[in-house]
Order: structure tokens, then C-alpha cells, then sequence
């Protein structure tokens, strides 16, 4: 997309006369800018859909407008909404003992990491902000990032409650990028590519002319590699079983328990985003990303887009189910969890996969 | 270039962090503030601190008359205000010699199994909340409301009742009241198979759960540990039973005990599975005393005119849902207590926490406090 926009550049005389590198940060922010929107309309959806979903499931109704008028619009649909707007209006609150530098910049950072591995995320044939050769190697990295920031949130807030979730975020998500990362080795390993457009493409076509190419069909060993970047991508994310780092009824509010207002929205923005690339970055990897169901049938550049928002919308809803079913697992038990089984099933997996690829194919 | 890094690292300062954990925490069951010694995430030491919701009540029953005090019971344990007046009225009862009609009876035992029902939801729901599942505590909380219905046809009121009165009851029973409790009991029998379902088997709850905070048998009798607590530890002492009042003598229902079944006797998981099991009996004693219930009489005969309890004392006990819960009254004669002392099933069972869950983790410590089934109310009184 930034190199769109340099083309279109080229042909405005007054902008073609600006520095190369004036013109490449405007495109750069042209094509940030819809992203940025991109990331804060997700959030108020998911929010929104997170309520009415947990509602659901605990025989409430969530979020409902009342009376005339527009108080939360109907069924809530503006409650999101309203509560954005408070955020933004809220008071910044800054406690008196903190590290105020790093705690202003922990959220920026922390944003920063979902939003930028958006960026490298192809929604359909040719909606994709900038295609990398490391594609997926990039959003593993990118990915990681945002520890930093929880890292920074968690000391600067000089409370002991962050402090506690900022340690086991630490913990958490370091360990869990390894089994994530492995997983998805298999898939490299079958495509011999880290283009995420060129991973896609490997998955079209049909086994045995029933089943779509997706690699979670591919193999037994690439459908348990499926489970686990899920399971892993899931505590990567922090959410409930996996949620320690902001256990709220064990740390208060983890990491974010000083933070208010906009700066506390910048954590749930991006707890949203992570849940949006985690689940994207499934659908691309293991369930053909835009490719269609019924191969050959329904694959246009609109279709593509279609089928891609709706896997991963229904990967969301499985993390939202599991949200409001499970209890909260305990720190030791995540870390043996992700030590003991995860990460010796993935380096078996990896050895399988090679297997069935020399021996199968 | 070693020998002076060992030295480096044998001179690195390490010390434990105490934490402060409440009055203001969200999984605390109310104002209660606990002080931990914590070396990284195992809890060294635990030492409560309580008083936050001291509202004098002993002191209040000195200056008040016997029929002013039972509001005060109420406001005790918050959670279970029928089995306080219950309690309350029963005692002082017995130091007066007076004998309540059959009616009464029945409908004090229905109302307080009724209450033990509600009691216990919101036990097993803030616990599956303790431990981070949040679907199970609102599954809980619109079963509860349901009781709670009930009890506001009967008395008006939705959390402190002061229906049982000495002598008698507030209100005899509405009309269409029997019919509403028994839907309410065809209704909720089968939920208990949904908690079952969503909590007590469930695998990450029994990680959570499963030998956690072993109470021991002799630690828990020692520390005078009564109730579910008790119970789970594997020790089979109700005073339903066991020191029968009222008429609980008349009805069939179990008392069941930890048995360990997924992990140690008197582990979390027990405590909490005592009071899942403990739902199931309740509502066995309600259907027998509606169906034994008489349909005629006064629930305001008995009650006397005016409570002037002759010299004396008297210490009696009753089982509410957290356990043993004791009133001890001195009477010099007057309308007004000499001297009334509560004796807090809630408090001794807070009492063994520093015991129990010493040496576990942080996460641990809310577990293990989320299975006691504290009320703040009644601790601080």
C-alpha cells in the first residue's frame, strides 16, 4: 500500500517535488491511518460482541438500550461506543511515585506491537499493507514486542499488584512463543515459504477432491500443530484460561491496575488486536486465510475477503467461549504445561511433519 | 575472575515482600484485610486483619431489648440472616421455656434450608470466581434470586428478613407461597447437575482445587473449625444431627463428608464439593417439611408479649451454613441482655488460613480463602 501511494505521488507535481523522504512517511501514514481505524473499530466490535456473547452464555442480556432516545442505542449497539467517548473524556491519572516516563510510554509500545503486525496480514488477494518475504517471521517478532510494554507498565506503576502481572506476563508469554513459533515451523517446512500470500496460495486446491487443502487437513501432525499455535496463540493473548497477568480476582487488575482513562484503553485496545492476529494468523497459516471452503467455487477478491473475516471471527468466538467456560490455571501450572507438554509436542510434531513430507508426498 | 562473581552473587539481597491484600481487593468475600509474606509467588505468612465492619452488635444487645436485637442478627451473617434469627430465636426460647407451634417449625426449617440453599450458591459462585471462572457465579447468582423471590413474597424483604421471630414468625405464609417453593424446587433440582457440569469436574478446576490448602483433621477440630469446613476435613458433625433442636430430628437427609475424591481429604475441591452436595440435601429437608407442613394455625401464638427471660444463662447453638453458630445470653431478669456474646463460625474458620495456605501460592491464597466461605458480617460483628 506505501508503495501505492508513492506511485500516486509520482503523478502530483507538487508532491512529486517533495523529498524522497518526506513523501515516504506521508504514504507511510496514509496507509497507517485507515490500519489505526482498522484496529480501534475491531475493538469497539469485539468489546461489543465479547458482552452480548458472555451474556449469552450466563443467561443475561448484556447491553440492552432502554427508554426513548439514544441511551445505549438498540440492543446496546452504541454501548462500546459511549464507553469510548468516557475513556477519552476521563481524567489521566498519573500515580505520584510512578516512573512517569515509562509509564506514559508502556502503552504506546504495547499498541504498537498488534498494530504493526496488522500491517503484514492479507485480507483477501490483494488487500495486504505491505507484503513481506518474512511475513510470518515478522508477526512472531512483532508479536513479541508488546511484552515489553507490559514489562514497563507493570515496573513503572510502582504497585505490587502490576509487578506480579508484569512477572508472570513475562513468564507467560515468552514461554508460550516458542511452542507458537515451532508450530508454525511445520507449515514453513510444507510451504518453504515465509510469505504469508505464498502460504495461502500453497492451500488451494482439494484433498481426495472432498476436502479443502488447508494444512490443518493436510496431516495428523499439522492438525495437532493447529491445537497447539491455537492453545499457545490463546495465552500469548492473555485471556482467561491464560489470563494471570490481569487476574482480576487474584491481582486486581495486573499490569494495568494504575492505569485510567485513555492509556488504560490503549491496553484493551490492544488486548483486542492480539486477539485479532492470533486468530488471523490461525486462519492463514492452518484454514487457507481467504481461500474458499469450497474450492473453486466463490473465490473473487470480495469472496476472499468474506471467508477470511469469517474464520476469523469464528476463531474469536472459540476464544470467547473458552473465556466464559474456564477457571484461571496457576502459574506453575502454565508454565509445566507449556514446558512439559506443548513444547515437546511441537518439536515431535516438527520431526512428523518432515516424516510425512518425505515419506508420504 | 569466579571467585569474585561468587562473591558478587552470594552478596545479592534478597527479602520478602509483604503484600497487602485488601480491605480493598476484589476477591477478599468483604472488608477484610489480609498481610502476606511473600517470597516471589509462595506465601511465607498470613496474618488477617479484621475489624472493618465492627459494628458493635455485642455491645448493642446490652442496650437494646431482646426484640431489638434480632435486626442485629441479621446484619451478622449478611449471607444466611434466617439461620442468624433462627439461631437467635432459638436460644432465647429455650431461656424462656417457650414452645412454638408445629407451623412454626416447619416453615423456621424451610425458610433456613431455603437460606442455606442461597447461602451456599454464593459460596460455590465467588469461589468458582476466586479461581477465574466467571460463567459459574452468574449461573449461581440467577438461581439465588429465585430464593430470594421467594423470600420477598414471604417477608417483604431480600437479604436481612427478620422473619423468625422469637416466639413466632413476622408473617405467616402468603397465599400460594407452598406452590411457589415447591416450582422453585422442581425448577432447581436439576441446575445442581449444571454446577457439576461447568465447575466441580471440570479439569482446570480441579488443578486449581485438587490439594490445595489441606485442612487436616486435627488442625481443623483444634482450631474449632465447624460447618462445611469441618466437614470436608472428613469429620462428621452437624448439629442438624448431631445436637438436634428444633424439629431437624424428624427429617431423612445425609450428611456428607470430604472423602478425597480427587485429591486429599479436606483440600479445597472438598470443602467446596461438601457444599454442592450440601445444596442437594437442603433441598431434600425442604420438600419433607412442605409436605409434612400444617396448613392451620397462628404463627403469632406463641410469641410473648413481652421477653423478660428469667435469671440465668444459656449457650445454644444452631447449624447456619458456615457452621457452628453460638449464642450466649446472660439474663438477670430485665428486658434487656445482660450480656450476649455470638460465637462466629466464619471467625474460627478464618482463623486456620495462616495454617493452610502457608508454603502455597498467591493464586492459592484466594482459593483457599474462597473455599473457607467467610462473611465478613459475622466475623467482625
Amino acid at each position: 500500500m506505501v508503495d501505492y501511494f508513492l506511485n500516486l505521488f509520482a503523478d502530483v507535481s507538487w508532491l512529486a517535488a517533495m523529498p524522497a523522504g518526506a513523501q515516504f512517511l506521508l504514504a507511510a501514514l496514509l496507509a497507517g491511518l485507515p490500519l489505526f481505524l482498522f484496529v480501534a473499530v475491531n475493538a469497539i466490535i469485539a468489546v461489543y460482541a465479547e458482552r452480548k456473547v458472555s451474556a449469552f452464555m450466563q443467561d443475561r442480556l448484556g447491553p440492552m438500550g432502554q427508554g426513548v432516545g439514544l441511551h445505549a442505542g438498540k440492543w446496546g449497539l452504541l454501548q462500546t461506543v459511549a464507553d469510548a467517548l468516557k475513556l477519552i473524556l476521563k481524567q489521566d491519572i498519573i500515580p505520584a511515585l510512578a516512573d512517569r516516563k515509562l509509564f506514559i510510554l508502556a502503552p504506546f509500545i504495547i499498541f504498537i506491537a498488534p498494530f504493526v503486525a496488522i500491517a503484514a496480514m492479507p485480507f483477501n488477494q490483494h488487500i495486504l499493507v505491505a507484503d513481506f518475504n518474512i511475513g510470518v517471521f515478522f508477526l512472531l517478532a512483532v508479536g513479541s514486542v508488546g511484552v515489553i510494554g507490559i514489562i514497563l507498565a507493570g515496573y513503572s506503576s510502582n504497585n505490587k499488584w502490576s509487578l506480579y502481572g508484569a512477572m508472570r506476563s513475562a513468564a507467560q508469554i515468552i514461554s508460550y512463543e516458542i511452542p507458537a513459533a515451532l508450530s508454525i515451523l511445520t507449515v514453513i517446512m510444507l510451504t518453504g515459504s515465509l510469505q504469508m500470500q505464498e502460504i495461502i496460495k500453497a492451500q488451494s486446491g482439494t484433498i481426495w477432491g472432498i476436502l479443502p487443502n488447508w494444512f490443518i487437513f493436510n496431516n495428523p501432525f499439522t492438525l495437532l500443530a493447529f491445537f497447539l499455535f491455537f492453545i499457545a496463540g490463546v495465552a500469548e493473548t492473555n485471556r482467561t484460561p491464560f489470563d494471570l497477568p490481569e487476574a482480576e480476582s487474584e491481582l486486581v487488575a495486573g499490569f494495568h491496575t494504575e492505569y485510567s482513562g485513555m492509556r488504560w484503553a490503549f491496553f484493551f485496545l490492544s488486548e483486542y488486536a492480539n486477539v485479532f492476529i492470533v486468530s488471523g494468523i490461525t486462519a492463514i497459516v492452518f484454514l487457507g486465510g481467504w481461500q474458499s471452503p469450497i474450492p473453486g467455487y466463490m473465490d473473487g477478491p470480495f469472496w476472499g475477503l468474506v471467508w477470511f473475516f469469517s474464520k476469523v471471527v469464528f476463531l474469536i468466538l472459540v476464544m470467547m467461549w473458552f473465556r466464559w467456560t474456564f477457571p484461571r490455571l496457576r502459574t506453575d501450572q502454565l508454565m509445566r504445561m507449556c514446558w512439559k507438554f506443548f513444547l515437546p509436542a511441537s518439536l515431535v510434531n516438527i520431526l512428523g511433519v518432515g516424516l510425512w513430507d518425505l515419506l508420504v508426498n | 575472575m569466579t571467585e569474585s562473581l561468587d562473591l558478587e552473587l552470594g552478596s545479592v539481597q534478597t527479602e520478602e515482600m509483604v503484600l497487602n491484600m485488601g480491605p480493598q481487593h476484589p476477591s477478599t468475600h468483604g472488608v477484610l484485610r489480609l498481610k502476606v509474606l511473600t517470597d516471589g509467588e509462595i506465601v511465607t505468612r498470613i496474618t488477617p486483619y479484621i475489624g472493618y465492619l465492627h459494628r458493635c452488635f455485642e455491645k448493642h444487645c446490652e442496650n437494646v431489648t431482646y426484640e431489638q436485637v434480632l435486626p442485629y442478627t441479621d446484619r451478622c451473617d449478611y449471607i444466611a440472616a434466617m439461620n442468624n434469627n433462627f439461631g437467635y430465636a432459638v436460644a432465647v426460647e429455650k431461656l424462656m421455656d417457650i414452645k412454638v407451634p408445629e407451623k412454626v417449625e416447619h416453615i423456621r426449617v424451610i425458610v433456613a434450608e431455603l437460606n442455606r440453599i442461597a447461602s451456599h450458591l454464593l459460596a460455590v459462585g465467588t469461589f468458582g470466581l476466586d479461581v477465574g471462572a466467571f460463567t459459574p457465579f452468574l449461573y449461581c447468582f440467577r438461581d439465588r434470586e429465585r430464593i430470594l423471590d421467594l423470600f420477598e413474597m414471604l417477608c417483604g424483604a431480600r437479604l436481612l428478613y427478620s422473619y423468625i421471630w422469637v416466639g413466632g414468625l413476622s408473617h405467616d405464609l402468603p397465599v400460594g407461597w407452598v406452590e411457589k417453593a415447591y416450582e422453585f424446587l422442581d425448577y432447581f433440582e436439576p441446575q445442581v447437575e449444571e454446577y457439576n457440569n461447568i465447575l466441580t469436574f471440570n479439569k482446570i478446576f480441579i488443578e486449581r482445587t485438587a490439594d490445595v490448602g489441606v485442612l487436616p483433621q486435627e488442625v481443623a477440630i483444634s482450631y474449632g473449625v465447624t460447618g462445611p469446613n469441618l466437614r470436608g476435613s472428613g469429620v462428621k458433625w452437624d448439629l442438624r444431627k448431631d445436637d438436634p433442636y428444633s424439629i431437624y430430628d424428624k427429617f431423612e437427609f445425609d450428611i456428607p463428608i470430604g472423602t478425597g475424591v480427587v485429591g486429599t481429604v479436606g483440600d479445597c475441591w472438598d470443602r467446596y464439593y461438601i457444599r454442592v452436595r450440601e445444596i442437594e440435601e437442603s433441598v431434600k429437608i425442604v420438600r419433607q417439611a412442605l409436605e409434612q407442613l400444617p396448613r392451620d394455625g397462628d404463627v403469632h401464638e406463641a410469641i410473648p408479649k413481652k421477653i423478660r427471660p428469667p435469671k440465668g444463662q444459656l449457650y445454644n447453638r444452631t447449624e447456619t451454613p458456615r457452621g457452628e453458630l453460638g449464642y450466649y445470653i446472660i439474663s438477670n431478669g430485665k428486658p434487656i441482655a445482660d450480656r450476649l456474646k455470638m460465637r462466629s463460625p466464619a471467625f474460627t474458620a478464618l482463623s486456620c488460613i495462616d495454617e493452610i495456605a502457608r508454603g502455597w501460592m498467591i493464586s492459592d491464597v484466594f482459593a483457599i480463602l474462597g473455599s473457607l466461605d467467610i462473611v465478613l458480617g459475622e466475623i467482625d460483628r
